[in-house]
């Protein structure tokens, strides 16, 4: 049985930002369906009963006092930007062509 | 004793640290003795991917200063550290073994790193490891692997590789790792050094580039118990900058290891840990390590955690899904690489063109086995699942802990491998991970130290300790205990076996 096809692998692609090539594509199809298969046994002793956990600690929320403190320095955080303009980052324009 | 004339990168960090606190070696002695050795080494053993030489230096001879003005120097003020490369340190170069972030240096310190300098500890630099810490090898990482001191041609485990390598290259007496599936302990076990993955929320995270942020722990490295807990002891502790740092005393981790004593104590050998799936001479030393706690007066006991067969599968689902999600920071836009900014393309375009270009093969296979686990549709069947097998390992080991004291096993089920030997069979190289995983799972405390060579390759072989949470000095009883009746039976460290390089 296939848990995944090329097709399924190029959205996924897609949804997670990745630009692939078609050598990749063909590449990752064969080995997530290996994995996927792989890894579903967990299905077998997952009952309906069982709670699930997403974290080994009790997560709780935590605040901190509203006090002023200092942040990152911009000129250092701008320095490690691939790009900046007037003390802001600069960013690719934000819509298709398309759409503009 | 006394270190004068001997060869400083040969010492223990415990002795390097009287040695500078006494005045009978500087620390810049100290940290020039481990830069030269560097120098000279590490061309073919690529511990390193930054040697962060003048600055080293620099905090070297401060804390020489320190100490000629009269001031009381911390417990290992002076001694030389290697710092896995996915912890940022202001200024310096801090790439996860990326081409991502080939060039970024980053605007704030870690905690780790924050308290590393408030102990006076000179970072000698960062250290190779598999990208974003995904990988068992090194191999993953962007700027080619590390390799392993006993065996130039094989793996030195990973994700922490290069820490690993330092160590057993006596290019520093310390190391720091983290490990979300065995980062840590894989490598330290392939090595023959010694490394803890200390309670989920013992070391704080901030700062620490996020893999799988429910599983990630930050610990000490070194070559021996000793040192591994006098590490331990200054970077645990709580921090209000990570939300899920534990709020309470750390254990006496460095007491637990001068006590050294196993006496009374119950120990569980883990069924699904032992027996098929490991090599020989790794199931050797591990029962003759076995038989060694028994005479010093410890209760070997059989305890079987039947949920453990599914670990692998349900950390390869959470940890994915996890990294998915964690990794979507990378976009090109305020930090890192940015490929395809031509004008033309648009800001999605530039950060599918960027991660492509920026990640490398097995990042890019776990982002989309992530992606696929928490779409909608599968997600129930596989990340839901996954999450339930969390609960039933949790009380698998709950359940053995009403019997026992800590649980062991080998630490992974073969030797050093050869580089190449599974780079491209992502199923073969998870399996390192079978026996380290379900601690990370369950928040757990553990602990790998070597226990000999295997007969049949002559290659190191680790002997893991789990303990529960914040029990982290239980770890340090059991591991200076075997270790110092080891050093009894060879008269020196396995460490010392090491070939010359």
């Amino acid at each position: 049985m296939t848990a995944i096809t090329r097709a399924e692998v190029a959205h996924l692609a897609t949804l997670a930002r990745l630009d692939l090539t078609e050598t990749e594509l063909d590449h990752y199809a064969q080995q997530l369906d290996v994995i996927l298969q792989s890894v579903a046994r967990v299905s077998e002793i997952a009952s309906a009963d069982i709670p699930a956990t997403s974290h080994p600690l009790p997560l709780e929320n935590v605040f901190r006092d509203d006090i002023a403190r200092p942040c990152l320095d911009r000129a250092e955080v701008l320095a490690a930007a691939p790009a900046h303009e007037d003390d802001r980052f600069r960013v690719p324009r934000i819509l298709d062509e398309e759409l503009s | 004793m006394t270190i004068m004339g001997s060869d400083l990168t040969r010492q223990t960090a415990a002795v390097l640290a009287e040695a500078i606190r006494t005045g009978e070696a500087s620390a810049a002695e100290v940290t020039q003795a481990h830069l030269d050795r560097i120098s000279s080494v590490d061309e073919r053993v690529h511990a390193f991917l930054h040697v962060d030489t003048e600055a080293a230096l620099e905090s070297a001879r401060s804390v020489d200063t320190k100490r000629s003005s009269g001031e009381v120097l911390g417990p290992l003020a002076g001694v030389p550290l290697a710092l896995k490369d996915v912890l940022t340190m202001r200024g310096v170069p801090t790439t996860c073994g990326s081409r991502m972030l080939e060039n970024w240096r980053p605007p704030y310190d870690s905690s780790v790193v924050e308290r590393l300098r408030a102990a006076d500890i000179v970072i000698l630099g960062k250290t190779n490891m598999d990208e974003f810490a995904m990988g068992s090898s090194t191999e993953h990482s962007a700027y080619g692997p590390s390799h392993n001191p006993w065996d130039l041609e094989r793996i030195p485990g990973g994700s922490g590789g290069g820490s690993a390598a330092a160590l057993a290259a006596f290019e520093a007496p310390l190391a720091i790792g983290t490990d979300t599936g065995g980062s840590i302990r894989q490598p330290a076990a392939v090595t023959g050094t010694v490394g803890v993955k200390p309670t989920y929320g013992g070391v704080p995270r901030y700062g620490l580039v996020a893999l799988a942020s429910s599983l990630d722990q930050a610990g000490p490295c070194a070559r021996t118990v000793m040192d591994t807990a006098l590490l331990h002891s200054i970077i645990a502790g709580y921090d209000p900058r990570d939300s899920t740092s534990i709020n309470a005393p750390v254990p006496d981790v460095v007491a637990a290891a001068a006590k050294a004593d196993v006496r009374g104590m119950r120990i569980g050998i883990v069924t699904e840990l032992n027996g098929e799936g490991y090599q020989a001479g790794v199931a050797q030393r591990f029962r003759e390590s076995l038989a060694i706690l028994e005479h010093l007066g410890a209760e070997i006991i059989e305890v079987g955690c039947p949920s453990f067969e599914y670990a692998l599968g349900a950390y390869y689902l959470i940890l994915p899904s996890e990294a998915s999600s964690n990794l979507a920071r990378f976009d090109g836009m305020r930090y890192g690489l940015r490929v395809g900014d031509d004008g033309s393309h648009s800001v999605e375009q530039v950060m599918s063109l960027t991660r492509e270009a920026g990640f490398g093969a097995e990042v890019k296979r776990r982002i989309m086995l992530g992606t696929y686990a928490l779409s909608s549709g599968y997600y129930d069947a596989y990340y839901g699942s996954a999450q339930k097998v969390r609960t039933l390992i949790m009380r698998d080991f709950a359940s053995a802990f009403e019997s026992v004291d800590v649980l062991v096993s080998p630490t992974a089920p073969t030797t050093a491998f050869k580089i190449g030997e599974k780079i491209d069979d992502p199923l073969a190289m998870y399996l390192n991970d079978i026996a380290t995983i379900p601690v990370n799972l369950a928040g757990n405390a553990a602990m790998s130290l070597p226990v000999g060579l295997a007969p049949e390759d002559g290659l190191p072989v680790g002997f893991q300790i789990m303990a529960p949470p914040m029990a982290d000095d239980r770890l340090y009883l059991v591991g200076a205990a075997l270790e110092s009746a080891l050093y009894d039976q060879w008269g020196h460290l396995l460490i010392e076996e090491a070939p010359a390089l």
